[in-house]
């Protein structure tokens, strides 16, 4: 609507969203949150084990080093990264709810920003002098009390990230309040962070576990007592994990409820609801496996076991993300903005005067027959693609033909009807937005794509179209009382 | 010049902004020096790196600094990101329509900036932690920092290029992608000048980092370099880039668009020059006479880059806000008028609503067909294939036979080998199958 849309017709713009922001949630939980408490445990428990005369056992006390030395690399250059990355690419992707969502959380995104400024001072100063505080009890000790600094300040950022999360599937009061505080109050949140908490502990377990398999050799007098020791931390972590996640599980319905009023619906979510079932059993279970293996039996531990089991606790995190990204449509701020980018208040205006109209960067001026494949084009970028391509992943033409047949010519009346109802059909999806003339002009692009195979291109490589109607000059001129007060007549017949 | 009919108005996001705007304001400017100088600290860091370590193959001594210069990149780095976001937040706040909207018109490369930046900091480290084990082959030790060094000289331009987009609403149109927003006016004298401020920052810098007195100077270099012939590096650096720095910044007044241009920026572009100037004359003075220990200047020199920092971030926001603001304006109106008319056919369609309601309140089956729409009307109408056959079809087949078409709706089977599986409705409750099936079969 108001900003140049930026596409990716063959990834489909929510992958791109999606791949920056599982990898950065498996960093930043796996690597941060989590890792950091184990590695300061670790480090402690060097001290304990050292013989009197030495500050630290100097070999753990290396292994323990070389394990934060990945962790630093990695949370420092692909863990920031896509940090920023989320918020550039929703930024593209999503402009009107991201900006939206800054204006209500500025102050809590500030004050992240210097939770997080104190994170990044103080995981460089934690590894940096992890070497020379070697050199002296005190200065040793102090480096752990670092530590422990460290991971309180990671967990604090997830804690306010969370509540930015939570807020847009369930805004709870703020579409009256519009207060920040609704973020943390509103009923999604707690459960969402008593799940994360304890999975992102589990998680840099497992982790742990995994570079000691594969960097401690089988000789090293040290490896057994490293497996150990993940095993502890790993099924201290499980029953913590467990219980966050029922809970969570628990609260999602209701959070769904408020947005899918409508049976289809219901049953999508109920086959992912189910699948979480499966995950939270398979991934917990195979930890618990591999977490008594360890404690029981080190020895025995190969790196495939522990790497199975990294496996299906990233996929448990993972599935928890899926569904939480699923029960939020149709919404993208939930009850206040569609995935579309449209606000569910501005519908009966579009829905009664068409949506190109307000369209900032569509060319036309009134749909014809000449212009009606380009009117259909800018409908479909302005209404479908923020969830759909063309052809590629989750492609137009593909959906629709599952639906009708592959390669069997599309039938114009039922599209429009299906199109129509797509929201009670489909309730993921919002209703459509436009008029009946943009509908059939929809309806005909969609038609053409399935012909041509043709493919749309977003604004990074076709540029854009000013609107006759949001342009300077016509803004100017309807600042005149007498333009500004009367309504537009188009189709108040 | 706004009155064109090819400057797009789009509608500003409907919320306050939630800080006044001079707070804002002052959070983004503050929070950019911030950042901007740890990047020149970055990209300066990456160049001498790189400058010094090929040196360093004749000459190992200048292998010592480029190590000693590479292990400051990484932080310098971490901070440069971290110190990035508060920036960012605060322009998105303020800009939100311009920033985003420049960001879309690069967007290719805009989201390339996070894989680029992230293989850039992979690199520096690959760089600084294999300086021992690649003793051997330093000539592809020092490509890995060559590599990193591009990486860091492109990024910039992706960043000055949607700064400098965002300015200008009305060339939004002439746009298409990358490459042609980077031939707009003005983004290359910007970025030459920028280019020599991380060479003239990073040359005090480094006579800072020299001047520490815990700094293990006489440990690191052996005695080959004496403290007096690193810092003369550093000031060497900084007044080559302070010079270049004036150059550019005369190139960028004279290519700025007029439209941002008022006394007042002028003011503030001659105040940011002589700062710099003073910083070169003292950087030249010392280069002069640092052989004598002086280091007299340093803080001099220190201060005068802080107030050009602060006039150089002063100015940018000026001009920033004398080129937008009358578009800002028309925004703002085009923003409430919409929100009028959106509010207008909220109230007349809440108003058709209640006509229909009431219009429905003498049909029969009104709760029945209310069912319907919302869960079977995407898939079935009246004597039209939708997805699912037509209504009429349904009652030639369950016509008289109510308790099966509320069978088939609760679990329907497979029938149709040319249709896809109709999902089931076992959750709605009895009196909706009861209104639904006789608002069915009502059709006879
Ligand atoms: C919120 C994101 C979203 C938006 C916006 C959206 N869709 Fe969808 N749509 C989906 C998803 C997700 C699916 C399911 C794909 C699947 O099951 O593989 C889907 C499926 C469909 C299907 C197939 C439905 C079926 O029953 O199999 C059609 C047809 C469709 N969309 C059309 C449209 C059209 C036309 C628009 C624009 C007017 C649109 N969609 C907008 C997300 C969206
Ligand atoms: C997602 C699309 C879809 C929705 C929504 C849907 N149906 Fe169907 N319906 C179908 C399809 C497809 C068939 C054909 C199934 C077959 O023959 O295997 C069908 C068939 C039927 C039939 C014919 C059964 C027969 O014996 O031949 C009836 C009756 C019916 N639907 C009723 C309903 C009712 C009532 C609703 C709403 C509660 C509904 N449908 C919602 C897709 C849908």
């Amino acid at each position: 609507m108001d900003f140049p849309m930026f596409h990716l017709d063959w990834l489909n713009d929510r992958f791109l969203i999606a791949i920056i922001a599982i990898l950065h949630v498996f960093i930043n939980h796996g690597l941060a949150v989590g890792f950091i408490p184990y590695i300061v445990w670790l480090e402690r428990k060097g001290v304990k084990m050292a013989s009197s005369n030495q500050i630290t056992d100097t070999q753990w006390d290396d292994i323990v080093y070389r394990k934060m030395k990945i962790a630093f690399i990695i949370t420092t250059s692909i863990g920031a990264m896509t940090g920023v990355g989320i918020w550039f690419s929703a930024a593209l992707i999503s402009p009107t709810s991201i900006g939206s969502l800054i204006r209500v959380f500025y102050w809590a995104w500030f004050i992240e920003w210097l939770v997080f400024v104190t994170e990044v001072v103080l995981i460089l100063i934690y590894f940096l002098t992890w070497k020379s505080s070697n050199k002296s009890l005190k200065s040793k000790l102090r480096h752990i009390n670092f530590g422990w600094f460290l991971a309180i300040f990671s967990w604090i950022t997830m804690a306010i990230i969370v509540a930015i999360l939570g807020f847009m599937m369930d805004p709870g009061n703020w579409n009256t309040d519009q207060n920040l505080l609704n973020g943390f109050t509103n009923p999604i949140y707690l459960p969402q962070l008593l799940f994360r908490t304890p999975v992102a502990m589990l998680v840099a377990g497992i982790f742990g576990m995994l570079l000691t398999s594969i960097m401690v050799s089988r000789k090293h007098q040290h490896r057994e007592s490293l497996l150990r020791h993940a095993g502890q931390w790993v099924l201290t972590m499980i029953p913590f994990a467990v219980l966050g996640a029922i809970y969570y599980w628990k609260v999602m319905p209701a959070a769904m409820k408020a947005n899918m009023s409508t049976a289809v619906g219901t049953i999508e979510f109920a086959q992912y609801y189910d699948l979480l079932r499966y995950f939270i059993i398979g991934a917990c279970s195979t930890a618990l496996v591999v977490g008594i293996l360890a404690v029981v039996k080190a020895s025995k531990i190969k790196t495939v076991y522990v790497f199975v089991a990294c496996l299906g606790v990233f996929g448990f995190l993972g599935i928890f993300e899926r569904v939480r990204e699923f029960i939020r449509k149709p919404y993208i701020i939930g009850g206040y903005m569609y995935s579309n980018l449209l606000r569910v208040e501005d519908y009966p205006l579009y829905q009664r005067d068409g949506i190109l109209k307000y369209a900032t960067y569509s060319a036309i001026e009134t749909i014809t027959e000449e212009n009606k494949l380009i009117a259909g084009k800018e409908v479909f970028m302005n209404t479908c693609s923020r969830c759909h391509t063309t052809q590629g992943v989750n492609g137009i033409t593909q959906v629709f033909e599952r639906m009708y047949g592959i390669n069997k010519p599309f039938e114009a009346n039922a599209m429009k009807v299906y199109i129509q109802n797509m929201h009670s059909a489909r309730t993921y999806m919002p209703p459509f937005p436009g008029n009946e003339e943009e509908l059939d002009a929809l309806v005909a692009y969609i038609k053409n794509l399935q012909i041509t195979g043709e493919t749309l291109e977003g604004v990074q490589g076709s540029g854009i179209a000013i609107s006759p109607h949001n342009n300077a000059k016509k803004v100017a001129e309807s600042r005149m009382p007498s333009n500004s007060t009367q309504a537009p007549s188009l189709s108040q017949k | 010049m706004l009155l064109q009919i090819t400057t797009p108005v789009p509608k500003d996001i409907p919320l306050a902004l939630p800080l006044p705007e001079w707070l804002g304001v002052s959070l983004l400017i503050i929070s950019f020096l911030l950042h901007i100088v740890f990047i020149h600290l970055m990209v300066g860091g990456s160049i001498l790196t790189f400058w010094a370590q090929i040196r360093g193959l004749k000459d190992g001594r200048f292998d010592v600094l480029a190590h000693e210069i590479a292990k400051t990149i990484t932080v310098n780095k971490s901070l440069a990101v971290v110190l990035g976001v508060a920036p960012l937040l605060s322009i998105n706040t303020l800009y939100t329509v311009y920033f985003y909207s420049a960001n879309a018109l690069t967007g290719f490369v805009w989201i390339m900036i996070i894989p680029l930046v992230t293989i850039a900091f992979l690199l520096t480290y690959l760089h600084k932690y294999s300086w021992n084990s690649m003793k051997r082959t330093k000539r592809i030790h020092i490509s890995i920092i060559g590599a990193a060094t591009l990486i860091f000289l492109f990024i910039p331009t992706i960043f000055l290029t949607n700064v400098n987009l965002m300015m200008f609403p009305e060339k939004w149109g002439l746009v298409k992608g990358y490459l042609s927003a980077l031939a707009l006016p003005n983004v290359f004298p910007r970025y030459l000048e920028f280019l020599a401020g991380c060479i003239s920052i990073t040359g005090v810098f480094l006579v800072a980092y020299n001047s520490r007195k815990n700094y293990p100077f006489d440990e690191i270099y052996q005695g080959e370099f004496s403290r007096e012939e690193v810092k003369r590096i550093g000031y060497y650096f900084a007044v080559l880039g302070f010079a270049a720095q004036i150059l550019f910044g005369l190139l960028v007044v004279f290519t700025l668009p007029p439209k941002g241009i008022t006394f007042e920026l002028i003011g503030l572009m001659l105040s940011a020059g002589f700062s710099l100037m003073a910083a070169l004359w003292w950087s030249y003075q010392s280069l002069r006479i640092v052989t004598l220990r002086g280091d007299t200047h340093l803080k001099k020199i220190i201060i005068s880059v802080v107030v050009f920092l602060v006039f150089y971030g002063g100015s940018r926001q000026l001009y920033r806000h004398n080129a937008l603001h009358k578009h800002q304006q028309l925004m703002a109106e085009h923003t409430a008028s919409f929100n009028e008319l959106s509010k207008k056919a909220r109230e007349e369609a809440k108003l058709n609503q209640v006509k229909k309601q009431d219009e429905s309140a003498n049909n029969p089956f009104a709760a029945g067909e209310a069912v319907f729409q919302q869960n079977c009307s995407a898939c079935h109408q009246l004597d039209q294939k939708i997805v699912g056959p037509p209504i009429k079809e349904m009652v030639s087949i369950y016509s008289g036979n109510e308790a099966a078409l509320k069978q088939w709706i609760k679990a329907p089977g497979k029938k149709r080998p040319d249709y896809p599986q109709m999902p089931g409705f076992a959750q709605l409750s009895d009196q909706e199958l009861q209104d639904l099936s006789q608002y069915i079969l009502s059709f006879k």
